[in-house]
């Protein structure tokens, strides 16, 4: 049993991805109260979008971290949502700032319910993907 | 103190309060101003009329009509220099120098706080248990992408509403129409409708029932206690007062003073609020002062009471022969007691003769609509669907056969209607259709709503509604009431379609609340009668505007303010406009819509901005420069917008010496976005209107574009790129102006491209309006110029509306999905318009989350809030009320093509700019060929060979050829991309008549006008010509054609065209003696002529627009504009409607 560069890798991972839980979270939230009119779009724009890079670039960095711990298959599982991501980025509307979320057509039903159904499933595979983590650093822990 | 008022106090009080009553809710009269409204040939508009299907109303925007608001004096005003027109008052400075004025603060100097966006709307937000209820379930899977909406009001067809029923429904009549509930309340035989025009000398004890009998009201929960009997009996008399043609009603239905009351109050004050005052305006309410139809509203509150009966009669028409009399049951009023009426009950009340007494079952389940009534009372009870086939063919046999009608489209060449389209009617009750708002201000895409979404995939048809909610109006019922009677719990304004349980207790038509009646509203003040709130105008009218009290305000209302944003860069100066514009404004001055508190500013721009002091007491207007557009400032805060009246001298100097100030300029570039900013900080402290007049791509400092037409790709048939912003610069800076209640209007005069696409966010999303003249040049294009300063003349005097918010609610388990037009969506069902404006129209995609399994039918309200030019707040609420089906035979019954249409038009836009155009372009196409295809496969029960329709969509593919050879949608014609876009904008912009017309142009054969069949307005005939197949095989050479494409029209004439026609209207010898270019058809004094023109200007009136006139002929160069609307014929890159249709049969059935 040793602490190798893997294990600190899942730590981190762990720590991160309950970040990401609470992003994921707050997404859902933040959706649920504009479908509830209870905030402005403009306002839950202004607050959302800024949390959209961080929240890219945390998994980016432990998806690197998986990279250079030569960790495949952990990396594997999370390429999906790294291309995902890449391809949301980069499909996003003309916005001067960072972001994905323009107040004009967030309150677009479709729109909107596809935001709230990408929250749910986020926060479901972030979930999931911390009990991975957990049970990977054990393992890595252990075996090594 | 609206919501207090919805516990109606009972006790003692209660006598006081109705005895008083008329006083708290003046119902106030305003008279048409003049003429120009139409209500004087009403008679013209008559039943007759109004069963023929087409003929247009009056014009309902004659231009020239509006009176000044105000005529203000000039005044003694304090600067009286004596202004040399001609020359430059102004001192400029010299470009590029210091600004001339460096104020201390360079930030922006907007005054005290605003209040954030979220608050500045007035609209309290539904609580939340609403808006939960409303959206229980994930909207809709974007599978069925195309969820349509559509409404707008549409179909010229519809006469006037009110005048007519006045003349349609002599008092007599109106016994018939009378609501239920009022029969219901007496046991006693109906009353003789005798058309008393006076009240009864009787009638005065009506308020002021016995003591006894007012004890009875003061129970909610009892039954009608044994004074209701007399309630009616004592008030019939009254009702012919219901009845007078709207043009006097105030002297016959008031006759006597409110004392009916009075005398009985034994001798209680009266109420708080009761201000003698109001009373006193009610009855002489002639013509109150009411501001606001002097912008061109015509508002006839007073007669509220007629208007009951007569508004909807004048689009109803034809329901009385086309609803039968099995529809659903009345939404309204009984909504709660139909729907265990047994399906036999269909058949009982066949012909809905009004005077056809209803089963006696219904007694039982409605102890208060029972008893002889006057009016038909219309079976209740399942829907049409519910029904066995059998029963459902002979009971509909009236309506359905022709609207489900089998077409075999490629049989059938000769589709279109001689008259323009009319709105199908809704299968309700006759006295419910009557209720039912006029399909030119609300139009629902089915007019059969169907019971689940799983139906509506079915069909395939798009679920929307099409709005026009602010249109002139001939006719509006205004009523003051301290308290607004809402539903407590979806804040639903009270509506002709909620029921009421008993006199005391009303059930929200929308979330089925039970609500209580308020006191006030017990009171009816038309008829001057209490007990009755069933008869009040908010329950007779599905459109009705409130004057708002206090708490819809969150900060006093504001006054009219304008700013005007002028490029004045040389390209300007050369398109030659700003003269246009100074002189439509020195015109039109004294009638911009407002009041003693109206101001107006000027900012000019080119590379640098110019802000001009107008403040009164200065000599001449002072020309203020700032040359930092990085960061731009105020020079002087306060004196750059100035009140209109005080400073109207140095206002019209300034413009008189606008045109010449710059006219050696020599900049050429245009720092639009910098200027943006400045007039966004200007007016950020009260909020208005800024009118930006833009000639070219803005290309310096903030906001600069780079022009991103390809020339060569114009005729692409690949994928046409860039009809999204570049920047969302413009879009962020409207979203400012909306939080500060802004509008832009801009108005792009360019003949290059100029980026309408970014441009015209600024716009689209702060509820302004875009006007595009392409290619504007005083000289070189006299047709753009007559165009600009007619719309300009329009856009100065309309109506407008400030700071205002749209609620659109629907019924439990109906939400909306997705808005369409220029405005901000606030929340689910508010949009926030910084202005309103009486041409703007709306869409809406809806979709069914709750299956509407026990529903007979659903309700839609728009209520828009806004703040008058006069400073007033009021609130104009449209109700519409939709019969509900579960089969899919019914549903296509009651398709309304046009609406249809006009919504997957704006689902396109949409689609075109977020996916690609010919995403959007396969979409319609599917749109047609899935619901076709479903049509076939679930209603047909004979599988024939052809293309079958049903009756009421067989104009659908031609609409959908014509949208796919659209400006905005074509690809293989040349289309500038600032066209495509400005074509995209117009149909998401436009309500649907005009957009209809940009999609399907009317073609007219002009040269044989006859006086047949012609309309009669203001003394004036007017010739109806039949409309023809867009197809060049209707022409002839030897006639005169005139296709109508809404903003153009074009006047083809033929080779051969008839001599006398050339002469007597076009006032040439000879073909080859037609100019090349003509734009003005002579004003010769023969009759071909005046028909003609009669029929033209008709055409004209009925559009908030101006469209140009061009007269062509074979060889001129507009020939292929003319062409290429000829829809149903191959072009190059386009099918021919036969191909189409074959295309069409070849995939459905596939």
């Amino acid at each position: 049993m040793a602490f190798t560069f893997a294990a600190f890798c899942y730590m981190l991972a762990l720590l991160l991805t309950a970040a990401l839980i609470f992003f994921a979270i707050w997404h859902i939230i933040a959706f649920d109260e504009l479908k509830t009119d209870y905030k402005n779009p403009i306002d839950q724009c202004n607050t959302l979008n800024p949390l959209v890079l961080p929240e890219y670039l945390i998994h980016v960095f432990f998806c690197v971290m998986f990279l250079c711990a030569a960790e495949w298959l952990t990396l594997f599982l999370n390429l999906p949502l790294l291309a995902y991501h890449v391809w949301r980025y980069v499909s996003r509307p003309v916005m001067s700032c960072p972001g994905l979320y323009d107040p004009t057509t967030i309150m677009n039903a479709d729109i909107l319910a596809y935001c709230q159904k990408e929250g749910w499933c986020k926060l479901a595979f972030y979930l999931l993907s911390f009990f991975y983590y957990l049970y990977g650093m054990i393992y890595v822990l252990v075996s090594s | 103190m609206s919501t207090a008022g919805f516990n109606s106090q009972n006790g003692t009080g209660t006598g006081q309060t109705y005895a008083n009553g008329p006083s708290q809710n003046p119902v106030s009269l305003q008279q048409p101003p003049g003429g120009g409204y139409g209500m004087n040939h009403q008679p013209s508009y008559n039943p007759m009329q109004a069963k023929a299907p087409g003929p247009p109303g009056p014009g309902p925007y004659p231009f020239g009509q509006y009176q000044p608001v105000s005529s203000h004096q000039p005044g003694p005003q304090l600067s009286s220099y004596p202004a040399a027109p001609g020359q430059p008052l102004l001192s400029r400075p010299p470009m590029g120098g210091h600004p001339s004025y460096t104020p201390p603060q360079s930030a922006s100097p907007s005054p005290g706080p605003r209040l954030p966006p979220a608050q500045a709307t007035p609209l309290p937000p539904p609580p939340a248990a609403t808006s939960t209820s409303y959206y229980p379930n994930p909207p809709q899977p974007m599978a069925s992408a195309w969820q349509y909406n559509a409404a707008s009001a549409s179909s010229m067809s519809t006469p006037p509403r009110g005048p007519v029923a006045n003349h349609v429904n002599p008092a007599a009549s109106l016994a018939a129409p009378s609501p239920p509930s009022s029969a219901a309340y007496s046991s006693a035989p109906p009353p003789p409708p005798p058309p008393h025009m006076s009240h009864s000398p009787a009638q005065p004890s009506g308020p002021g029932l016995p003591p006894t009998s007012m004890h009875g009201y003061t129970q909610p929960g009892t039954a009608p206690p044994p004074m209701n009997p007399m309630v009616p009996n004592t008030y019939q008399p009254n009702r012919p007062a219901y009845g007078p043609p709207p043009a006097g009603p105030p002297p016959t239905m008031r006759p006597t003073p409110p004392p009916a009351g009075p005398p009985m109050t034994s001798g209680t004050p009266p109420p708080p609020k009761a201000d003698a005052q109001c009373w006193g305006a009610v009855n002489s309410a002639l013509p109150p002062a009411e501001p606001d139809f002097q912008e061109g509203d015509i508002e006839c509150p007073g007669d509220v009471a007629g208007n009951g009966p007569q508004a909807p009669n004048s689009y109803n028409h034809v329901d009385s022969r086309m609803a039968p009399p099995t529809q659903p049951g009345p939404p309204g009023r009984h909504l709660g007691h139909y729907p265990s009426l047994p399906p036999g009950y269909q058949n009982t009340s066949a012909p809905p003769a009004p005077s056809s007494f209803h089963p006696a079952g219904q007694a039982a389940t409605q102890p208060y609509t029972q008893g002889p009534q006057p009016y038909q009372q219309p079976p209740g009870g399942p829907g049409p669907a519910q029904l066995s086939s059998s029963l459902a063919a002979m009971s509909l046999q009236s309506s359905t056969p022709e609207a489900l009608r089998v077409v075999n489209l490629l049989q059938e060449r000769n589709l279109l209607p001689a008259n323009p389209v009319p709105a199908p009617t809704p299968c309700l009750t006759q006295d419910l259709q009557k209720l039912n708002c006029n399909p030119e201000v609300f139009r629902c895409t089915l007019t059969s709503i169907p019971q689940t979404q799983s139906l509506l995939n079915k069909a395939k048809l798009p679920l929307g509604l099409l709005l026009h909610p602010f249109k002139d109006l001939s006719q509006l019922p205004v009523v003051t009431s301290s308290t607004i009677v809402r539903c407590r719990s979806c804040r639903t304004y009270i509506n002709p379609f909620v029921s009421f349980l008993d006199q005391r207790r009303w059930k929200c038509n929308l979330c089925y609340r039970v609500n209580d009646v308020p006191e006030e509203f017990m009171y009816n003040p038309v008829s001057r009668s209490y007990g009755e709130p069933h008869k009040r105008p908010e329950v007779q009218n599905a459109t009705i505007e409130f004057i708002a009290p206090s708490e819809y305000m969150l900060r006093p209302p504001q006054p009219a303010v304008y700013l005007f944003v002028l490029d004045v860069s040389h390209n300007a100066v050369e398109t030659g406009y700003l003269s246009v514009f100074c002189q439509s404004l020195l015109d039109n001055i004294n009638a911009l819509p407002g009041d003693s508190r109206t101001k107006v500013g000027f900012i000019t721009f080119d590379s640098t901005i110019h802000f001009y002091n107008l403040q009164e007491g200065l000599s001449q207007p002072q020309m203020l420069i700032v040359s930092d557009i990085e960061d731009i400032f105020l020079p002087t805060p306060d004196s750059l917008l100035v009140n209109l009246n005080e400073s109207k001298e140095l206002v019209q100097d300034l413009l008189k010496s606008l045109p010449n100030l710059f006219e050696k300029t020599m900049e050429t570039q245009s720092a639009l976005g910098s200027a943006l900013q400045a007039a966004f900080k200007l007016l950020s402290p009260t909020g208005g209107r800024m009118s930006v007049f833009q000639t070219q791509l803005p290309n310096l400092g903030v906001g600069a574009l780079q022009s991103r037409e390809d020339p060569n790709q114009r005729a692409s048939v690949k994928d046409v790129q860039h009809l999204s912003p570049a920047t969302d610069f413009y879009k962020k800076l409207a979203l400012d102006c909306s939080g500060q209640q802004v509008a832009v209007d801009l108005f792009l005069l360019s003949s290059q491209y100029c980026d309408l696409a970014s441009l015209g966010c600024i716009s689209r999303y702060s509820a302004g309006t875009v006007y595009y003249y392409p290619s504007y040049h005083h000289q070189h294009n006299p047709d753009q110029v007559e165009r600009f300063q007619r719309d300009l003349k329009r856009y100065l005097t309309r109506k407008i509306g400030f700071e205002a918010v749209m609620r659109i609610r629907c019924t439990k388990g109906l939400s909306i999905h997705t808005f369409h037009g220029n405005f901000f969506v606030r929340s689910t069902d508010l949009l926030s318009l910084p202005n309103v404006n009486p041409d703007a129209g709306f869409a809406v995609q809806m979709s069914i989350e709750e299956n509407l399994d026990d529903m007979q039918v659903v309700s839609f309200q728009a209520a828009l809030l806004y703040t008058s030019s006069k400073g007033e707040r009021r609130i104009r609420v449209h109700t519409m009320c939709l019969p509900v089906v579960n089969s899919l035979s019914d549903v296509f019954a009651g398709a309304d093509v046009q609406a249809i249409t006009g919504l997957l038009a704006c689902m396109a836009v949409d689609r075109s700019v977020t996916a690609s155009l010919s995403d959007a372009r396969d979409a319609m196409t599917n749109a047609a060929i899935d619901s076709l295809t479903s049509y076939r496969q679930a209603v047909l029960t004979i599988q024939q060979p052809g293309l079958l329709a049903p009756a009421c969509l067989r104009l659908f593919p031609l609409y959908i050829l014509a949208l796919l050879k659209q400006k905005a949608f074509r690809t293989g014609t040349s289309t500038r991309l600032d066209d495509r876009v400005f074509a995209m904008y117009q149909l998401k912009y436009q309500p649907l008549v005009f957009s209809m017309l940009m999609i399907h142009p009317a073609l007219y054969r002009i040269d044989d006008l006859t006086d047949e069949g012609a309309l009669n307005v203001n003394d004036r005939t007017i010739p109806q010509p039949r409309v023809l197949q867009l197809s060049v095989e209707k022409l002839s050479r030897e006639g005169a054609f005139l296709m109508d494409a809404g903003i153009v029209m074009y006047l083809w004439i033929g080779r051969n065209c008839h001599p006398n026609f050339l002469s007597q209207v076009l006032g040439v010898p000879n073909y080859a003696a037609v100019p090349e270019k003509l734009h003005l058809l002579p004003e010769l004094d023969t009759a071909e002529s005046q028909r003609t023109r009669a029929f033209i200007s008709w055409l004209r009136d009925q559009r908030p627009f101006f469209p140009s006139l061009h007269i062509i002929r074979d060889e001129s160069q507009l020939k292929p504009h003319f062409m290429q609307n000829m829809i149903e014929d191959r072009t190059e890159s386009a099918l021919s409607y036969y191909e189409f249709l074959l295309h069409l049969q070849q995939q459905i059935s596939k």
